[in-house]
């Protein structure tokens, strides 16, 4: 339904939440009506308690719902490159998009802390909006609760998504076979290096963006071209280390990587180096770890390196038949080692 | 990427290897064993298991990693004193990022947070400083650690604190100094240690010139040595050229920021405000005279040991631990018969388990270098 045919939403009075907005009443009402329903043009005007999704239209898409949920906090709410609720959209299309599925609906659960600014509400409602849209995704049922100040960090935004997968594809982190080629569609650790950054307490000017991005488009132009991808994951929190672990661990295979071929920024690569972080455990929100067949490699590059998202692609390793389980880098050096998981998060070193 | 690519090119890396192997091979044989040289600063053990350098090594050639990892090194106690400090309802304790895993022996300084204390993290004195002015209600304590390189920066804090009058201000001081356990190691008799590497960070406070009684009573090697790959290499090989021609001098690798007297105003700033303690626990090698220093009585309105009331009791490392061996070069980490079972950088039982730059986490999490070496993962299931 479009904005002109829409009953006449109203404006909200408050500047900032309050605990009226959670307390089921008109002011919740009003709320939900002059932000959310504003924005996402996909809810219906007379508001269910469920949206009612047509099956038909899903089972021509594929042969397999698929469903995943995740939470969102990040500190800042705004940070350049993105805000909560593009991360909120993107990271639940990018969950559903790496298991070969097309992204159809969201959900949006927020939890809003008493004092938050409407104005920033705002902003993050039309971000998510905007995210969907550009995903092509609609956002089809929701949920607002406040709490106390103090009880939450401005916004939590929890958002579910269901895809359908077409009944061809197979993707699995178990079809992983030794040869196959492992390759990540650009600079790694932007998100992580850009959050950081953007605390502030770190007096480090740069003018690194989060990389949050929806990667579904990204995706289908890979897979078209290599067919036979064996599985897809974004390397979000614990980075492109974590992922590759956990493909290791689940294929008992060896991986490799090569310190050289790992994309990153000048200016990421220079906040490690001062802070003591290694760029392989930074997140990212936009950025996939694809196993590929050696044979479809340069394919699977080539389809990459022609989308907006995909243009600094590698190949940064490779699956070997080796210690099950173990990943290891070869240092620019010359020498080796081992890349774990992390046992907690990565923090500064003293000196 | 400039002034950092430089340090890493692996073709020098290759020269200077080539050299090393020829000397080592032929101390070696001379001696009948292998040549051992202790990296003493954490910041190279964290750079030669990044870089796998141990790993193109001649197999005579053994790399013993040292305690100057001050986070490791931390007695139990110290961080119980801690923890008791950051539970005060009126304190916000400020800490460097990697001091807020170290167990205590009730917990750690990241529980007593999840607990509900108010414990932030920074990345320097003065952010701690700044906290202070920012919260005049609360009494801001930093938890003030490492060695020389980090002591005049909370002494110039400190000293801006009295200036300023921020008197919610203190520093809980844990600052310990190299030189006298580097001589509490060479006069353990059990020691096996042909030469050293010197701390590169230590050193551009303290320069070069305080190491001078290894070469010239213990007949010992040092080299300064800077923290990239082809820092560490050349050093090394500048050790091994010294045992080679039958020298024990020190040298000075790391010119581009060490000189032989140290940086004098660091200096003078640690003077002004700490003096020696007179006994010095340390994780893993017991109590050293003099290895630490303390607040002076004229800052002691900034010292947080006297402002609270601590507990101050001394906790001994579990019997079964080995890490005074390690740290020695008597034992490798994963000869220890905790290493990778009870203790692990998820559930250290150890102090060099601890931090990154302690020798079993390094051999823990990069697997020494050697890939098909038995750490965590394998060693629980093959062992």
């Amino acid at each position: 339904m479009s904005d002109t045919t829409r009953r006449q939403l109203p404006t909200l009075a408050a500047r900032a939440v309050t605990q009226a907005h959670g307390g089921g009443g008109k002011a919740m009402k009003d709320l939900i009506d002059d932000v959310f329903v504003r924005e996402f043009t996909a809810l219906p005007e007379v508001l269910e308690d469920q949206a009612r999704l047509e099956l038909a239209e899903l089972a021509c898409l594929g042969d397999r719902l698929a469903m995943t949920t995740d939470g969102f906090v990040v500190d800042p709410l705004f940070f350049p490159g993105g805000d909560i609720g593009k991360l909120a959209v993107c990271g639940t299309v990018n969950d559903l998009a790496v298991g070969g599925a097309h992204p159809r609906y969201l959900s949006c659960a927020v939890i809003l802390e008493e004092g938050l600014p409407i104005d920033d509400l705002r902003r993050i409602a039309r971000s998510m909006a905007t995210a969907a849209r550009e995903a092509g995704v609609e956002i089809v049922t929701g949920d607002t609760k406040v709490v106390e100040r103090g009880a939450c960090d401005g916004v939590f935004i929890t958002t579910t998504g269901i895809g359908v997968i077409p009944a061809e594809r197979k993707l699995g982190i178990e079809r992983i076979q030794a040869d196959d080629v492992i390759i990540v569609n650009g600079w790694l650790g932007d998100h992580g290096a850009a959050i950081l950054a953007a605390r502030g307490d770190l007096s480090l000017d740069t003018d690194l963006e989060s990389d949050c991005a929806s990667l579904n488009g990204l995706i289908e132009a890979l897979l078209a071209a290599a067919p036979e991808t064996r599985c897809l994951r974004d390397a979000t929190r614990g980075g492109v280390a974590t992922v590759l672990n956990e493909m290791a661990d689940a294929s008992r295979l060896a991986i490799e990587l090569d310190d050289l071929a790992l994309p990153l920024r000048k200016e990421v690569r220079g906040m490690c180096e001062i802070l003591g972080l290694d760029p392989l455990y930074l997140a990212n929100e936009g950025k996939l770890v694809a196993v590929v067949p050696a044979a479809q490699a340069e394919a699977a590059l080539v389809a990459l390196r022609g989308h907006p998202l995909g243009k600094e692609a590698a190949i940064i390793g490779q699956a070997l038949v080796g210690k099950p389980g173990r990943v290891t880098l070869r240092t620019g050096f010359g020498g080796q080692r081992i890349v774990d998981m992390l046992v907690g998060e990565q923090l500064p070193r003293i000196c | 990427m400039k002034f950092i690519d430089e340090f890493r090119d692996h073709a020098r890396a290759r020269q200077i290897l080539e050299h090393i192997t020829t000397l080592v091979a032929r101390l070696a044989e001379q001696r009948g064993g292998p040549v051992r040289i202790m990296e003493v600063c954490g910041g190279h053990t964290h750079a030669i298991f990044h870089y796998g350098l141990e790993a193109m090594l001649p197999p005579e050639l053994e790399l013993i990693h040292g305690p100057g990892c001050p986070v490791c090194v931390l007695p139990m106690g110290r961080v119980d004193d801690c923890v008791a400090i950051a539970e005060r309802p009126e304190v916000i304790l400020a800490t460097f990022g990697d001091a807020i895993r170290v167990p205590g022996s009730r917990k750690s300084l990241i529980q007593a947070k999840a607990d509900g204390a108010d414990v932030r993290i920074v990345y320097s004195p003065t952010d701690a400083l700044a906290l202070a002015r920012k919260h005049p209600d609360r009494e801001v304590v930093f938890f003030g650690l490492g060695f020389e390189t980090t002591i005049p920066s909370t002494a110039l804090t400190i000293a801006q604190a009295a200036r300023e009058g921020v008197d919610n201000f203190s520093v809980f001081c844990n600052h310990i100094t190299i030189i006298p356990t580097l001589k509490a190691i060479l006069d353990n008799p059990d020691h096996r240690l042909d030469g050293f590497l010197g701390p590169g960070h230590v050193s551009m406070i303290i320069g070069t010139d305080p190491y001078r009684f290894i070469a010239e009573h213990y007949g010992c090697p040092v080299v300064v040595s800077g923290f990239e790959p082809l820092d560490i290499l050349q050093s090394l090989l500048m050790v091994v050229r010294q045992l080679h021609d039958g020298r024990a001098e020190v040298e000075n690798q790391y010119q581009r920021l060490v000189t032989s007297d140290g940086n004098l105003t660091a200096l003078e700033a640690f003077h002004q405000v700490y003096e020696p303690r007179e006994n010095c626990e340390w994780r893993g090698l017991g109590s050293i005279a003099e290895s630490g220093v303390q607040i002076k009585a004229a800052y002691g309105a900034y010292d947080a040991e006297r402002k609270f009331a601590v507990p101050n009791q001394q906790v001994a490392d579990p019997d079964s631990c080995r890490c005074g061996d390690v740290l020695t070069g008597n034992l490798k980490p994963w000869q220890c018969e905790l290493f990778g079972k009870r203790c692990t950088p998820d559930q250290p039982r150890g102090a060099l388990m601890v931090s990154s730059e302690g020798a079993c986490a390094a051999y823990y999490q990069y697997g020494g270098g050697n890939v098909d070496s038995p750490n965590h993962s394998t060693s629980q299931a093959e062992s």
